[in-house]
């Protein structure tokens, strides 16, 4: 596959289980190797040059990994250490305050919640300020609260410049913060644009109608687009259905994705 | 920086439960000498002029080191790569030889813990000189790197707990076992003689016993060159195998 993002674009990596996203994102984060081809971040070549682009990358894993022997705050030192930041704490203070983990700075990872948890693996992505940030999957088990408040963040540093790379199978997080998505099935890229296009494109060629009728019988009516419409209603009418109600469909991404990747 | 951190995080992993990695192995090696001492005090010859269980500490003190050393890297890469928490140090801009040295010298410092212990709570019980504390520190640095270095690799090469339980059960408990630490190897027929001359453990134990002793089984300056060689192969294959990701980046 080949994959430009741009500088300061909050994008979309979607696709079913097994298509390849979070091997990409591993590829990019240096965790595993490519066989062929390669893959820059901010123009620093993961493999020749990987300190570079180790330290312009923060990653939240999929997984919910933590290191049983340290507090919050330790684990947030040592991952800033790891990137060569001695004196930090101001800056974990403010990511703590924004994932409202100030309360739990001095527990021990063991003792925190699923949620918390995941909380931490995002506060240690972003402890090094990097400018692209990807998050793989990072709303899994989060509860509503958390969600909100993390997806407030997330678009306050993209506003502030940060790339962001997101991959979710919540696909109306997607939809509301991606400006731009590629789905990826079995390791390739099948569709790539912006959102709207996407939506768009897709909203065009398939919507669903609902119709009611007098009577509280029930009609669906599949159609490739608003032209065919009234014809569609005229057939219903001609066969006796006295129409009370219709509800339209919009086509949204999780459409937009069933429909790209059952092809 | 790196490297620093990584050490320190290492260091504050076995200082944080050093019931468990400190004063056990300490009690494990006290036992040792109760009973070894107890039993074999009188019936085995050693250097001249030297009571067996003088001749024992010193063996106790640098086998608490060695395996102390091999467990404290060993077990910190599996346990990271079983809980996947070993993703934190691979996202960083550490270099593959930062990873090794943090995990080795993290090692030499329990070992070093450990066996200051041990020698701590056994010297009261025994008549003990340091005549030659240079080789001493010497052997017990190295061996400690070696067996911190055989850890990095054991690490690195095991997936499950139950591989890297093998690797100490039937790989570095033997070889310690059968170094000379409880005997020395002039009391062993001429076959078990040569054999021992084939495990390198034998040269860290004798080698530190010099250090105590001015007297060995082998001349230290050969015991430490087998050493530093067996250190130097471990190493290659463990930067060796780091750099090319082997079962960490894939």
């Amino acid at each position: 596959m080949s994959l430009d993002i741009e500088q300061g674009e909050f994008f979309g990596l979607l696709g079913p289980n097994g298509a390849g996203k979070t091997t990409l994102i591993n590829v990019v984060a240096g965790l595993a190797r490519a066989d062929a081809g390669s893959a820059s971040v901010m123009a620093a070549d993961v493999t020749s040059d990987y300190r570079r682009a180790r330290r312009m990358l923060g990653v939240v894993p999929q997984e919910l990994v933590f290191d049983p022997f340290f507090t919050v705050r330790e684990t947030l030192r040592i991952q800033s250490g790891y990137f060569g930041i001695r004196r930090n704490d101001a800056w974990i203070d403010e990511v703590m305050q924004h994932l409202d983990l100030t309360a739990k700075a001095d527990a021990n990872m063991r003792s925190l919640s699923g949620g918390m948890k995941r909380r931490v693996l995002v506060a240690q992505a972003l402890v090094h300020k990097p400018p692209v940030i990807v998050l793989d999957e990072p709303t899994a088990g989060v509860d509503v609260e958390l969600r909100q408040g993390l997806w407030e963040f997330v678009r306050r540093l993209n506003r502030d410049g940060h790339t962001i790379v997101l991959t979710t199978h919540y696909l109306e997080e997607a939809e509301m913060h991606c400006s731009r998505i590629a789905v990826l099935k079995a390791g390739r890229i099948v569709a790539l644009d912006s959102t709207r296009n996407l939506l768009q494109t897709f909203a065009g060629s398939r919507i669903s109608a609902r119709v009611v009728a007098r009577d509280g019988s029930r009609h669906l009516l599949q159609i490739e687009g608003y032209g065919q419409l009234e014809r569609e209603l005229a057939r219903l009418r001609e066969s006796g259905v006295e129409i009370a109600d219709i509800e339209i469909e919009r086509a949204d991404l999780e459409r937009v994705f069933l429909r790209i990747t059952s092809e | 920086m790196s490297f620093w951190t990584l050490f320190t995080k290492e260091l504050l992993r076995f200082v944080k439960v050093s019931v468990q990695t400190v004063a056990a192995p300490v009690l494990t090696a006290l036992l040792y000498l109760v009973i070894f001492g107890q039993v074999l005090e009188g019936r085995v010859q050693v250097f001249d002029g030297v009571r067996y269980t003088s001749f024992l500490v010193p063996g106790l003190v640098m086998m608490s080191v060695l395996q102390n050393a091999f467990a404290n890297s060993s077990s910190s890469l599996i346990q990271s790569k079983i809980t996947g928490n070993i993703v934190f140090i691979l996202l960083a801009p550490i270099s593959y030889a930062e990873f090794f040295w943090a995990y080795v010298a993290a090692a030499v410092a329990r070992g070093l813990t450990v066996g200051a212990g041990v020698l701590a709570c056994t010297a009261g019980f025994v008549e003990l000189r340091l005549e030659a504390p240079v080789w001493a520190a010497a052997f017990a640095v190295l061996g400690a790197a070696l067996l911190g270095a055989l850890g990095v690799l054991a690490g690195i090469v095991s997936e499950k707990i139950d591989q890297l339980a093998a690797f100490q059960n039937f790989v570095i408990l033997p070889l310690t076992m059968l170094a000379g630490v409880f005997y020395s190897i002039h009391s062993l027929p001429s076959l078990w003689r040569d054999i021992s001359h084939a495990n390198p453990f034998f040269y860290m134990i004798d080698g530190f016993r010099y250090g105590f002793f001015a007297a060995s089984d082998i001349a230290p300056g050969v015991s430490l060159a087998v050493v530093a060689a067996a250190f130097a192969a471990v190493a290659a294959v463990c930067l060796l195998l780091l750099k090319s990701g082997y079962r960490l980046r894939n």
